[in-house]
């Protein structure tokens, strides 16, 4: 294992850094230059980031050491596959939400959107740096400003509603915070290290009661941005945020990164050797697939679409850390992948959402009927990533399930083969009505018939996110070796059994 | 000269208390370049001696050459090198913020009013500086006595609640003076390494423990530690803005040091920890100021009295931090004395920011602030932050080695409050936040249109210590690392 010193990760945190304070300064009178600077920011930060592609790949790890900050944790980051992989879609994924975001928050008008964008560009800058963390310390750093700097966009609108969602927000999330310093502490006060290795550094440290302790406290703390149940609440509340930033955040940044701190506690800081020698797995497994299950069926009952949306991502974000407590090589890739596919795949249906709203003010499915006349690119976009989250081929969200469940069977849990094919049918029952409706079902009162879609700054957008989950599912290497890197990445932590 | 450099640490701003006030009475405008002249003179000095502390070791100064322990003798070794340019640095930016509050508030005072801030700056200088018991004794009451005087220049209240200060504070002092006394009466000698040497063949004493638990409660007192600090949030409230962005910083820092000088300098470690259960009783207190401070914070309305309850929750982790007993406990504590002077510093001054600008300061009138003051209340969510300890501000790396200090003590319970305490500081902050940013409108937006961004921020000279303390913040975190490996390490008393 090659390691290369390199400021590529350093740069792309910054770069949004700076962009946040260009975007600050230029502000309200200026707006074209401050959006200037969010497309100019996210067009740089994803090529600084693909730059590193090809060097992961070789299988080596990209190493940057800024400050020492205690005894034996430094400020640092080290770009490994699983980090790269989750860098790669972040950095993808927020060039189309600014373009979209620029289309929605003009297109309604939006109040206060200088704010708005610097808490953006501070979002991906800590996504970034989350992705590319070394040690757990440098991860809850950036963990807790992704934090700190989403609470204004939850609370964005400034209704009641919307500040009580940003309390809940903060809640929830703050006090997972101190659940997860706690745990890290305990961590270093044991090994004295915090660096993240394949397979776990903490094999042979601490007594097994301390240990399960320590695992469980840090998933639970993970748990809350990765909206496990019971910790999931604050998830649908949120929804209450401008769309891009559900999209964005809410599909990809805030839960993937909690998903992101999840997995990395399960396979970088546990490892599979001392989570099979505590008996540990099968226990998350089962308490993910609760979840998998009841949010599919609370999915069921929402007739708010965001809503819908949130709940199917509380699911999806279980089958992920359900797929890598099964520890199994192809669970473990099937899981890591699905961080990618979902991403896409959820974008996709919050950008129909917010051009739905931004269109026609409507935000309930029930007044759906009849809208894919008028909104047919729209609607196809939509049908094409819900086909993909119930995991119908050919989009990508088939290759994660069907590695998914492989990996089920590997690790001799049929169970969970069970879980996936219930949670399928659950995903077809929540969505195709939705789609069946818009096209097939006559509308209440009269639709305009004839193709008025809503801006193209949030139609393109939408439709290259569909197009890219067709092209994964695929060719899921299409990009970058996208499944590679997460091939990969499981293989590395299961060397080390 | 430079070698003189302990010494001028307090006679630079002793020298210039009387030339600013002949200058002053002459021309009243002389008085403050007069006193940012002595200050980042003394500041130099400050820095001058920490350099030579961290090149050649410890100083030894003995004022008139007299040897000790008769003469005074001035002692700078890691520790209060390290808490000196604090103190002066944390004086400057107040001076330089001093010249519009003052100029409104206490407009036929000005010449007074700096004066007895100087006289104050070299109170706590002297304190730290000194190596001689009777001698602090001396420098604590220049101190207090400067600080009665500053806070009764205040609002409405600040008379009652300086007197109120004075009872207070002077009993402390007396317990103080006491200690020294029973000291003195044991062993003959006032010089601090001598009694430390003296005095562990004293242990079993009644006279020293007697002695001890007089020094502890003095502190006590003078440092605002809670059930003892009730003097505390009227005379900070009260005080003129520029006093209380003065005294909150610095008193209760200094007090700290003094602790840390006291329990585990003078006396040793396992004197306060195993002989007396002193430290394990300073920590369970620590732990009820610091539930005891957010709490009473959140009952507030007024913004300025909730940071003084803030500062009595912070006053908590110093004293928490030097009870703990440990190495990564006492690392916290000395670097939360660093932090917690610039988080008390930066929220103290937009307090009075706002008060300059706004003249009220509840928390339900704050609205539109962050409009018209943007910068002001960017520092202030930056120091909020610090205070909850979101990483990276420096707050958070306090907060990080006083668990770490509390896991090692096995002390379960102070690590449920040090952590329930972020998550009370949260919400104390968040609702101010809120309050500024967010307005809750129905329907429609409606923009203020005659409100132009920033035409109210606060004047220049409040301004710049403003950002300069909220770029500390900031940096200060980051650095953490680096002021630990090469001052705070070797500032930890010996025996841990």
């Amino acid at each position: 294992m090659e390691t290369i010193v390199s400021i590529r990760p350093l740069l792309a945190v910054l770069v949004t850094l700076v962009a946040a304070l260009l975007i600050i300064f230029t502000g309200e009178k200026h707006r074209n230059l401050r959006e200037f600077w969010t497309i100019l920011a996210s067009l740089l930060k994803f090529s600084i980031v693909i730059s590193m592609v090809p060097f992961v790949l070789d299988g080596k790890i990209l190493k940057y050491t800024i400050i020492a900050l205690t005894p034996g944790v430094s400020l640092q980051f080290r770009v490994d596959q699983f980090g790269m992989f989750f860098g790669v879609l972040a950095s993808a994924l927020w060039i189309l939400t600014s373009v979209y975001s620029i289309g929605y928050v003009r297109g309604l008008n939006e109040h206060a959107q200088t704010r708005y964008f610097f808490n953006f560009a501070i979002c991906l800058s800590a996504t970034m740096g989350i992705a590319f963390a070394g040690n757990l310390l440098t991860l809850f750093i950036f963990y807790e400003i992704l934090t700190v700097a989403t609470y204004p966009l939850v609370a964005h609108k400034e209704t009641e509603e919307a500040i009580i969602g940003g309390r809940k927000y903060l809640v929830y999330t703050l006090t997972a915070g101190i659940v997860i310093l706690f745990a890290t502490i305990f961590i270093y006060s044991l090994t004295g290290s915090l660096d993240f290795k394949a397979g776990g550094f903490l094999l042979g440290k601490g007594s097994s009661a301390t240990l399960t302790f320590l695992f469980v406290i840090l998933i639970l703390g993970f748990g809350v941005k990765a909206a496990l149940m019971p910790m999931h609440e604050w998830l649908p509340t949120a929804m209450v945020a401008p769309t891009p930033v559900s999209a964005l955040l809410h599909a990809v940044a805030v839960v993937k990164a909690g998903v992101f701190g999840c997995l990395r506690v399960i396979l970088y800081v546990f490892g599979p050797v001392l989570l099979h020698k505590l008996d540990l797995w099968l226990i998350l497994a089962y308490f993910a697939a609760f979840t998998v299950i009841v949010s599919g069926l609370y999915a069921l009952a929402q007739d708010n679409l965001k809503r819908r949306l949130a709940f199917s991502t509380i699911n999806n974000l279980a089958i992920i850390v359900m797929g890598a407590s099964l520890l199994s090589p192809n669970s473990i890739t099937g899981g890591i992948f699905h961080i990618g596919s979902h991403g896409f795949m959820k974008i996709t249906l919050f950008f129909v959402a917010g051009a739905i709203y931004v269109k026609t003010h409507k935000e309930n499915i029930s007044e759906l009927d009849g809208l894919g006349r008028q909104m047919p690119l729209t609607f196809g976009a939509f049908a094409i990533a819900a086909m993909g989250v119930a995991g119908t081929p050919p989009v990508c969200g088939f290759i994660s399930k069907w590695y998914l469940a492989i990996g089920a069977l590997e690790a001799k849990q049929v169970v969970f083969l069970f879980v996936l094919l219930i949670s399928a049918l659950l995903d077809i029952a929540y969505f195709f009505p939705i789609i069946f409706n818009a096209f097939f079902k006559s509308p209440k009162e009269p639709v305009n018939p004839h193709f008025n879609e809503a801006p193209m700054r949030m139609v393109v957008p939408l439709m290259i996110t569909a197009i890219i989950s067709l092209i994964l599912g695929i060719f899921p290497n299409a990009f970058f070796n996208f499944f590679n890197l997460a091939s990969m990445a499981a293989g590395r932590i299961l060397g080390g059994m | 000269m430079m070698l003189q450099a302990p010494v001028l640490i307090v006679v630079i701003p002793l020298m210039f208390t009387f030339v600013a006030l002949i200058f002053g009475l002459w021309k009243k405008g002389l008085c403050y370049p007069i006193v940012l002249i002595a200050l980042s003179l003394s500041f130099l000095a400050t820095l001058q001696t920490l350099n030579i502390v961290i090149t050649s070791g410890i100083i030894h100064y003995r004022l008139g050459n007299w040897n000790p322990p008769w003469g005074i003798e001035y002692v700078v070794d890691y520790l209060n090198a390290f808490v000196l340019p604090v103190i002066s640095f944390v004086a400057i930016m107040v001076a330089i913020y001093s010249k519009k509050s003052v100029e409104k508030e206490l407009s036929d005072k000005v010449v007074y009013f700096y004066c007895i801030f100087l006289l104050q700056v070299t109170g706590f200088l002297g304190i730290t500086v000194t190596g001689d018991m009777f001698n602090l004794y001396v420098f604590l009451e220049i101190a207090s006595l400067a600080g009665y005087a500053l806070i009764t220049m205040g609002e409405d209240g600040a008379p009652f609640a300086s007197f109120n200060y004075l009872i207070f504070g002077t009993i402390g002092a007396c317990f103080y003076l006491l200690g020294v006394g029973y000291l003195y009466a044991a062993t003959g000698s006032l010089n601090m390494a001598d009694l430390a040497r003296l005095l562990p063949d004293l242990y079993g004493s009644k006279v020293i423990l007697v002695g001890f638990s007089f020094f502890m409660v003095g502190l006590a007192i003078k440092m605002a530690l809670f059930p003892l600090h009730v003097w505390l949030p009227d005379a900070y409230t009260y005080a003129p803005s520029s006093v209380s962005a003065l005294l909150a910083p610095l008193m209760t820092k200094v007090g700290a040091y003094v602790l840390i000088r006291v329990i585990y300098t003078v006396f040793k470690p396992y004197f306060s920890i195993e002989i007396l259960p002193a430290a394990t009783i300073l920590c369970w207190i620590a732990a009820a100021a610091i539930i005891f401070g957010a709490a009473m914070a959140l009952a507030q309305t007024d913004l300025k009295r909730m940071l003084t309850y803030i500062l009595v929750s912070e006053v908590g982790y110093l004293a928490l931090g030097v009870g703990l007993g440990n190495r990564n406990g006492l690392t916290g504590a000395i670097l939360h004395i660093l932090n917690d002077a610039f988080m008390m510093l930066a929220l103290f001054m937009v307090v009075g920011a706002i008060m300059y600008r706004h003249g009220g300061r509840r928390i339900s009138e704050l609205r539109y602030l962050h409009k018209k003051m943007p910068f002001t209340m960017a520092v202030f969510v930056v120091a909020a932050l610090s205070v909850i300890g979101i990483p990276p501000t420096c707050g958070f790396f306090s907060k990080w080695y006083l668990i770490l200090g509390a896991i090692n003590a096995h002390g379960w319970i102070f690590v449920a409050v040090l952590l329930a305490s972020s998550l009370l500081n949260a919400i104390l902050f968040f609702r101010v936040i809120e309050n500024i940013y967010l307005e809750p409108h129905d329907g429609d937006i409606v923009e203020n249109h005659d409100m132009v961004a920033g035409a109210e921020e606060s004047p220049l000279t409040m301004l710049v210590p403003i950002l300069i303390a909220g770029a500390g913040i900031l940096s200060l975190g980051v650095l953490s690392g680096k002021i630990i490996s090469t001052i705070i390490q070797f500032a930890i008393p010996a025996g841990f």
